[in-house]
């Protein structure tokens, strides 16, 4: 097991450069790192040569990269444009995400795999046609739009919620944000449980189950969801890394100051520092999301032992 | 009579139509005694089994017939929950297939000590010390060291033995075993055939054995059911189907046996495929591929004649029953 | 009696390369889903195609060689009885044919807008009504069809070509081809796709499709390299394909013979549904503003445009959003329906 570990840890360290010099590349190349740090002013080329040099980009781009995250690892991720060191930025916008991103995979839990469950267990019944209908069409929705629409509906035409969130962001104003977050997830992990449910219940170990006299409700939950669960969680825990990541679209539209909102300003203002500190910490989060949905799937599942 | 099926009807009701799996089926099992019911595969053994035992998949299986009685009350009556208590407790199963009956993620100690648990209400640590005393009674080696193991550590010999003790748990009056030999090696079978066997006499337990070996059915069982395309076609004590099969459904089971006296001959196959359960033919099951075949047998379904000669003690559904006893 | 524990059913997540990390190791037919980041409707499509590989080229998939051609002619029996692929099927040529000739459904000319008409409803002639600009939203909504489809279709196309290539050839030849290309997808998988894009194409001043189409290619392939390399895998331990190396046959001529038409189907399905997630992922950059810009007609433009008199002149953003969805689902719907046709196991 340990040395499992430390193995995965190994081969982190090459995706974590690969991804982390891709964003940094394709900002650094594409855009002008100095073009946002004089404000909404051009610089003039006389400060634009002093900036350059000062944030060193006169030098070759692996230099600049290598130095950025040589900062990194003592802690320093830059400045974003406001003059804000990007640490400051992080600490008042991961928090919103992270409480975000708990609400949206609580809702993939309870009714994701509630929903799957119960289609699971009546395949090919009118409620299971249903929801397999509407989980098609949550899917095909892009999420922009579920979000535009609750926000007319519930915001707006009937007003159950504010249309946009505080900058406090509570857990009560993310639920709706939340839902729409996790909607396409939350339809596959429907689909995902349902299938795997399906497929189990006709397994021979829950028919000895049965056959050992066990109540119906054990035999569900002991013998068959134990087994059928096990793809629906470490799908869950890898989710984790693409809602914080995805969560731009939903911050943006009911304004809410997490993660994504201020990728979304460091985008427009060409700030390399913002961009890609935060994807920094985005990609970590994956990996070690991905590193954790591992080691869970051995404790679920016996049969899977580490070398 | 400990168990007593008569005039069993199930059927499968698919998208292709109605599959009429099990057909009239009567047979009984004292305390005690070892029956072994013999058929092809979709003979219909195992479904008068999961019917018996209650565990049929319904839908798409219905049972539209019969009685089903156990220590003289009619199953079928019963409520689901009276029925659960039932298995399990007073009567259990073994299955074919140990690696995938047993739920790979629990312990073998969490699913066997689940039958004290759930059944007889015992602590979880209760449970467990019972557990380790079956593995000991079914002789697994270091029963107590091995208990939190999962079924995949296990060897297929030692699965089934895990089965088998899951089964006795309750020491229930009733086993039914579903080919609980087929999947094991040659030289584990007979090792498992004999405990069950022990097990089945120390506990004076009745059981029906259910297989398609007729090799593993002459060393244990007391009476043999041969059951074709869901009916029985021919039951008999074991020694008297060996010796002068009635039925010539059996008789061809009997010849398709390789035997070391007949060493170069040419062996004997019973010609033709099992009906398909859709579409039975008329009269007896059995006329495409009878040797002794006539017209009677295309139109007339064989009644289950009593076989009364030459000291025979059975019965059987062909109504040239004395032609093969003798042919 | 000897102890013989039996090995896990499962591919150890051990084995080189690591399960989430990689293609290889745990596998979706593990009933374990490697997920993609790119969300639920990208893993859907990783799914409905993985579920294949094993039917089509399992070790007990008993096939001759003739196998392939009575696969897909079975598959096509099967598929004309399906009233889903049929719907699906018809609202896709629709879309094509709207696409290529808007003006036989919509005579107007999208980009004529009178600001007098600013966000009005439904009337005779325009029966969708007016969007934030005074644009006739009916027109728009047909014209917009084009940009979607042809985003979707190129960057399909694209994605499936590269990413099959790549993805077949490291299945094929394996080795430290293999594993490079291993790593390579990881880090494409472990950047959002979402944020990829705004990153990449807020630079971008062309005001063309191109861009958009390239960056769906260029973060979209890693998905079909993984499935294409999982799929040329199993297909290539297969017994006849094993037969033919041992009859001495060129890894061309394996490769063309043998392997394509076996591993192919499982692209097919996932390149189908991702098609639909494409022309979603084209209007989400839209609306975030780094997508396509006007005075390109796409429904991203005019969903992402209407977004801001949603409370006034929400007509203006549903009839373009429904058009958006009845596409992606008909898309997903298709891949669904030529999934259940190929997989052996259903019939």
């Amino acid at each position: 097991m340990g040395r499992y570990v430390i193995r995965r840890l190994l081969q982190m360290i090459p995706v974590f450069i690969g991804a982390t010099l891709l964003i940094f590349l394709m900002v650094n190349v594409m855009g002008d790192p100095i073009a946002g740090l004089c404000g909404d002013r051009q610089c003039d080329p006389a400060t634009a040569t002093q900036l350059r040099k000062e944030f060193g980009l006169d030098k070759p781009v692996w230099q600049q990269y290598a130095t950025y995250m040589g900062n990194v690892f003592t802690g320093d991720f830059g400045t974003a444009f406001n003059g804000q060191e990007v640490t400051e930025l992080m600490s008042s916008a991961f928090p919103v995400t992270v409480r975000l991103t708990i609400v949206a995979v609580l809702f993939e839990v309870v009714i994701g795999i509630t929903l799957g469950v119960v289609t699971g267990l009546r395949r090919g019944r009118p409620v299971d046609t249903g929801v397999l209908l509407v989980t098609l069409v949550v899917i095909s929705v892009p999420t922009f739009v579920t979000g535009l629409l609750l926000q007319l509906l519930l915001g707006v035409k009937w007003g159950w919620i504010s249309p946009s969130v505080s900058s406090e962001a509570p857990f009560d104003e993310l639920i709706v944000p939340g839902l729409v977050l996790a909607s396409v997830s939350l339809a596959y992990v429907t689909r995902l449980t349902r299938t795997s449910i399906a497929e189990n219940r006709r397994a021979d170990y829950v028919r000895t189950a049965v056959a050992k006299g066990l109540p119906r409700r054990r035999v569900i939950t002991r013998h068959l969801l134990r087994n059928s669960l096990i793809p629906v969680v470490t799908f869950i825990g890898t989710d984790i890394g693409a809602l914080m990541g995805g969560a731009i679209v939903t911050e943006r539209i009911f304004n809410i100051h997490g993660v994504g909102f201020q990728l979304y300003q460091g985008i427009l203002r060409q700030n390399t520092q913002t961009v890609v500190g935060f994807v920094t910490v985005l990609v970590l989060v994956f990996l070690v999301a991905n590193l954790l949905v591992d080691l869970l799937y051995a404790v679920l599942d016996p049969r899977i032992r580490y070398a | 009579m400990l168990l007593e099926v008569r005039d069993l009807h199930v059927e499968f009701r698919t998208r292709d139509g109605v599959a009429r799996a099990v057909n009239g089926v009567s047979y009984s099992v004292d305390e005690g005694e070892t029956l072994a019911v013999l058929g092809e595969s979709g003979s219909g053994k195992s479904v008068t089994a999961q019917a018996v035992m209650g565990i049929l998949d319904t839908p798409p299986g219905k049972i539209t017939g019969g009685e089903i009685l156990f220590k003289g009350q009619d199953l079928l009556t019963f409520k689901e929950e009276e029925r659960r208590k039932v298995r399990g407790a007073q009567m259990a199963m073994i299955f074919q297939d140990a690696l995938s009956s047993l739920n790979p993620v629990l312990s073998v100690g969490a699913q066997l000590g689940e039958m004290f648990t759930v059944h007889r209400g015992m602590s979880r640590k209760d449970a467990k010390a019972k557990a380790v005393e079956l593995m000991d009674r079914v002789r697994i080696p270091a029963a107590a060291s091995r208990v939190g193991d999962y079924p995949h550590q296990f060897s297929g010999g030692m699965r089934q033995r895990i089965m088998i003790a899951m089964a006795l748990a309750l020491e229930p009056a009733l086993i039914i075993a579903d080919e609980p030999t087929t999947a094991l090696d040659v030289t584990v079978q007979a090792q498992v055939m004999d405990l069950l066997a022990e097990l089945q006499r120390e506990l004076n337990m009745g059981l029906i054995l259910i297989t398609h070996d007729l090799g593993v059915v002459a060393d244990v069982a007391d009476r043999i059911a041969v059951m074709y395309a869901g009916t029985i076609v021919e039951s008999a004590p074991v020694h008297d189907i060996y010796k002068a099969p009635a039925h010539p459904y059996t008789k061809g089971l009997l010849e398709s046996i390789p035997r070391l006296d007949q060493k170069g001959r040419e062996l004997y196959a019973i010609k033709g495929l099992p009906p398909n359960l859709m579409n039975i033919p008329s009269g007896c099951a059995f006329n495409p591929r009878c040797p002794l075949a006539r017209d009677v047998c295309r139109t007339d379904v064989p009644p289950l004649y009593e076989v009364t000669e030459a000291g025979a003690d059975g019965r059987s559904a062909c109504h040239f029953w004395r032609e093969c006893l003798h042919g | 009696m000897p102890e013989q524990p039996t090995p896990p059913e499962r591919p150890l997540p051990s084995m080189p390369p690591g399960p989430h990390l990689s293609g290889g190791g745990r596998a979706p037919e593990d009933g374990a889903i490697a997920a993609t980041g790119m969300g639920g409707a990208m893993d859907l499509a990783t799914e409905e195609g993985a579920s294949l590989r094993k039917p089509l080229g399992g070790p007990d998939g008993t096939g001759p060689q003739d196998k392939p051609r009575s696969l897909w002619s079975d598959a096509w029996r099967d598929l004309r009885r399906n009233p889903v692929f049929i719907i699906s099927g018809l609202v896709i040529l629709f879309l094509v044919v709207i696409s290529l000739w808007p003006s036989l459904i919509a005579s107007g000319n999208p980009l004529k807008c009178d600001l007098a008409k600013a966000q009005e409803g439904s009337q005779p002639g325009h029966p969708f009504g007016y969007n934030g600009q005074g644009c006739d939203v009916y027109t728009r909504t047909v014209y917009g069809a084009r940009v979607s489809v042809t985003v979707g279709v190129c960057a399909t196309l694209g994605v499936a070509l590269l990413g099959s290539v790549l993805g077949g050839l490291a299945g094929f030849f394996g080795g430290a081809w293999d594993a490079v290309l291993s790593r390579v997808t990881d880090i494409f998988f472990a950047i959002p796709v979402v944020l990829g894009g705004l990153v990449l194409l807020s630079v971008v001043t062309s005001s063309t499709i191109w861009p958009v189409i390239g960056f769906m290619v260029l973060l979209g392939w890693p998905q079909i390299s993984r499935i294409a390399r999982g799929s040329v895998i199993t297909t290539k331990q297969n017994d006849y394909v094993q037969a033919a190396r041992a009859l001495g046959a060129s890894n061309s001529r394996m490769m063309l013979r043998h392997i394509t038409p076996n591993a192919v189907a499982p692209v097919i399905v996932v390149a189908t549904i991702a098609l639909g997630t494409y022309i979603s992922l084209e209007a989400t950059l839209s609306f975030l503003g780094v997508g396509l810009k006007p005075p390109t007609v796409s429904w991203g433009i005019d969903i992402s445009s209407a977004s801001q008199y949603i409370r006034t002149a929400p007509h203006a953003l549903l009839w373009p959003a429904g058009a958006l969805a009845v596409t992606v689902l008909a898309f997903i719907m298709l891949g669904d329906a030529v999934r259940d046709a190929l997989d052996p196991k259903l019939r």
